[in-house]
């Protein structure tokens, strides 16, 4: 009796350690199998936390993975906000004629992905004359030969850069916020992907990249900002920032340069003599949703 | 030192016995252990898929950028709440066995959070990006963010409900009368936090001005009163089963209260959702589309008009079935109302709530959202590794709780071995 009792514990014992030798021998190769770029993306801090060493670090091991991917060599900035600025954005709606080479020159400059899905940072709404507020009679996939169409007007919509952003108030891991400039920006890298500020955006200002973002490599650009055009990864947010490479350098937004009959405007908030403060002194100009309280900094006119 | 080798020894033992106990039974129970964990391969196949591809092998889009994985998360936050509400009727009318009722309903709230937490998890783009919402070891963005509430009163309710049975179970291991003194306050406190899990649920959708479907004060109450009816609806069910396969007594009497107790919470139910079809239909705003295209179709599109009358007729059924005492006093015609409360609700505020506040979109877009086949694998998949998680629970609690499976058996066989041990050096002693 007591032999057999013995006996058998020795087999539980033999199997317990057989399963726990497995288990080892499974998790090891799955441990090493995570290379150290790999452990350190794991384990990459908030870059606004970085100290200036750290944050060199990761531009460095960045430029060195995008020449590795694409073969080319970028330039990432991550030149911080001008002082005594608050960028502003007007659009005059009697211009707009729904060429959408904002959309494009967008996707062009941004490094956006594109091909199933592309993702716009723009969308244009075609509106029926005699509405403008109701944008459930919009019409987002308008397919004329020649544009402005008889009867319609064009609504071009991007991120309104809220001064009381709701997408930053719901982000549970503090990835999007406003920066000094009054920008809203996203750190691509921190970004859980839980789409939370999708749902909490009224102006439908963010973009989520569903699947891996695909670019032709002779089609990127390489002058990129850390929170801005860099070429990004699947399954985090995504969203205007009003060119923040080319803005903190001087230069005007892409939709801004694209834009064949001047309808997009830009310029410093909190410089009286900017055209984008003459706008607002002397056009009538008002915002989408004001009523949300969302205090965009984007600015839709009429002529006089 | 010797009692704490011997607590060791025992715990060991407590551990190898809860694995026989649990790769131990019937045909029905490995057959049905055995479907479930089918499944979980089939839906964890798929997820994993998911995951290689991003969530593009979805049909969620940045029109509706939320689907039927947080559909199933609203409505199981749901179940946990009412699991437990639950205690609070059982006391007052002191229903027969309280305890089991405590043990039951707290363990099975325990798996509906699992289940929860894990639907929030296949839906993140970025799982290897989880850690960032743990407070302190991440960035997490409390108290801003209600998704960094739920994430404390999810873990925090998941946490409780797992501590109080868990108490209760070693306690009846051991024979001892719990220490009520230091365990109540936790049974009661797990009441309010219920309330709070639904609320904050609630709120995480309530407080987007960019929904107007949402944005109605009206939520948390509908949730509340919808979860007090599918909750109890499941654990009507739950408890049959567990009459029919142990010995654990039930009465019929409690299971009626219960029912009673469901038909005021539909109505409850009913009665806020009349409030608001009222409002929006009655006012005729603009914010009316999503409730026109939940209910009536909007611009043509009108794929969830059936599921939402379908939902209606079976709540409306249920709680004809339950308001009338013939029809709730008997068994068949119960459990009849109990499956179309679980199923009405689940579509009334899964599928039925989530989608319609993102068509149309803040743009007006419409886009037509309906689940592929892998979003239906990957929510069966952890569906059943829910019922797993509570099959298995069960399996060992139940025991427990009938005091068929306790520390005396392991005194016994102890005493036993050692006697027998004795016997045996007697026995050699003689033979030399």
């Amino acid at each position: 009796m007591q032999n057999k009792i013995n006996k058998r514990y020795t087999r539980r014992e033999f199997l317990r350690n057989l399963s726990l030798t497995t288990f080892a021998g499974i998790s090891l190769p799955l441990l090493s199998s995570c290379s150290k770029e790999e452990a350190e993306d794991f384990l990459q801090k908030r870059f606004v936390e970085m100290t200036d060493e750290e944050k060199k670090s990761v531009i460095a091991k960045l430029e060195k993975r995008y020449l590795r991917t694409f073969g080319k060599k970028f330039d990432i900035s991550t030149q911080e906000a001008l002082p005594n600025t608050l960028w502003g954005y007007g659009l005059e709606l009697s211009r707009c004629i729904g060429c959408r080479r904002c959309v494009y020159a967008c996707v062009q400059e941004n490094n956006n992905s594109r091909e199933k899905p592309q993702l716009h940072w723009i969308r244009v709404l075609r509106l029926k004359r005699g509405s403008l507020i109701n944008l459930e009679n919009s019409e987002h996939y308008y397919h004329p030969d020649l544009v402005p169409e008889k009867g319609f007007i064009y609504l071009p919509v991007q991120c309104q850069h809220c001064e009381n952003p709701p997408c930053v108030k719901v982000c549970p891991v503090h990835a999007t916020w406003k920066e000094p400039d009054g920008l809203v920006v996203v750190d691509y890298n921190w970004c859980i992907g839980c789409r939370y500020c999708i749902a909490a955006c009224p102006y439908k200002g963010r973009v989520f990249n569903w699947a891996e973002p695909n670019i032709p490599p002779e089609e990127l650009n390489t002058s990129v900002h850390y929170f801005g055009n860099r070429p990004r990864m699947k399954c985090a947010v995504d969203k205007c920032t009003f060119c923040i490479q080319r803005i903190r350098n001087g230069r005007y937004p892409a939709c801004v340069e694209a834009c064949p009959t001047g309808t997009r405007k830009f310029g410093n908030l909190l410089d009286p003599d900017s055209e984008i403060r003459y706008i607002i002194d002397r056009k009538r100009v008002f915002r989408l949703k004001e009523d949300l309280n969302t205090e965009p900094k984007f600015y839709y006119f009429f002529e006089a | 030192m010797g009692s704490l080798q011997e607590t060791l020894k025992e715990t060991w033992h407590f551990y190898r016995k809860t694995l026989t106990v649990v790769s131990q039974g019937s045909k029905g129970y490995y057959l049905w252990c055995f479907f479930l964990f089918v499944i979980f391969l089939v839906g964890l196949n798929f997820y994993l898929k998911q995951h290689d591809l991003g969530l593009i092998a979805t049909h969620m889009t940045d029109q509706v950028s939320w689907g039927l994985y947080i559909a199933n998360f609203t409505y199981l936050v749901g179940m946990a709440a009412a699991a437990v509400l639950l205690v609070i009727p059982a006391y007052i009318y002191s229903f027969k066995p309280i305890k089991e009722i405590v043990v039951l309903g707290e363990l099975f709230a325990a798996s509906s959070i699992v289940m929860a937490i894990l639907f929030v998890m296949v839906d993140l783009g970025r799982l290897d990006r989880v850690w960032h919402m743990i407070p302190f070891i991440g960035s997490m963005n409390f108290p801003q963010s209600l998704l960094a509430w739920d994430v404390i009163v999810l873990n925090g309710y998941f946490i409780l409900n797992l501590f109080v049975p868990v108490y209760l179970l070693v306690k009846f291991y051991y024979r001892k009368e719990p220490n009520w003194k230091f365990i109540l306050p936790f049974i009661l406190i797990s009441i309010p936090w219920a309330v709070g899990i639904h609320t904050v649920t609630a709120f995480l959708y309530n407080g987007l001005a960019a929904r107007p479907f949402w944005n109605a004060s009206i939520l948390a109450p509908r949730f509340l009163a919808s979860a007090f009816c599918s909750g109890p609806a499941i654990i009507i069910i739950i408890f049959q089963i567990i009459r029919k396969v142990s010995v654990i007594k039930l009465e019929d009497k409690a299971l009626f209260k219960i029912a009673e107790l469901i038909a005021y919470g539909m109505f409850l139910n009913l009665f806020l959702l009349t409030a608001e079809i009222y409002k929006e239909y009655y006012s005729d705003t603009v914010h009316i589309a999503p409730f026109k295209y939940l209910l009536e179709g909007l611009h043509g599109h009108n794929q969830l008009v059936p599921w939402i009358w379908a939902a209606m007729t079976m709540n409306v059924t249920a709680f004809i079935l339950f308001l009338v005492p013939a029809t709730r006093k008997r068994l068949l015609t119960l459990n009849i109302g109990c499956i179309l409360i679980i199923i009405g609700v689940w579509i009334e505020k899964g599928p039925g709530f989530v989608i319609p506040g993102f068509v149309p979109d803040p743009l007006g877009e419409i886009y037509v959202y309906v689940p592929n086949l892998l979003e239906l694998m990957v929510s069966f998949g952890i569906w059943a590794v829910g019922l797993l998680i509570f099959t298995l629970l069960m399996k060992v609690a139940i025991p427990i709780v009938n005091g068929e499976f306790s520390h005396v058996g392991y005194m016994e066989r102890t005493f036993r071995r050692e006697e027998e041990a004795k016997a045996w050096k007697q026995s050699s002693f003689r033979k030399f």
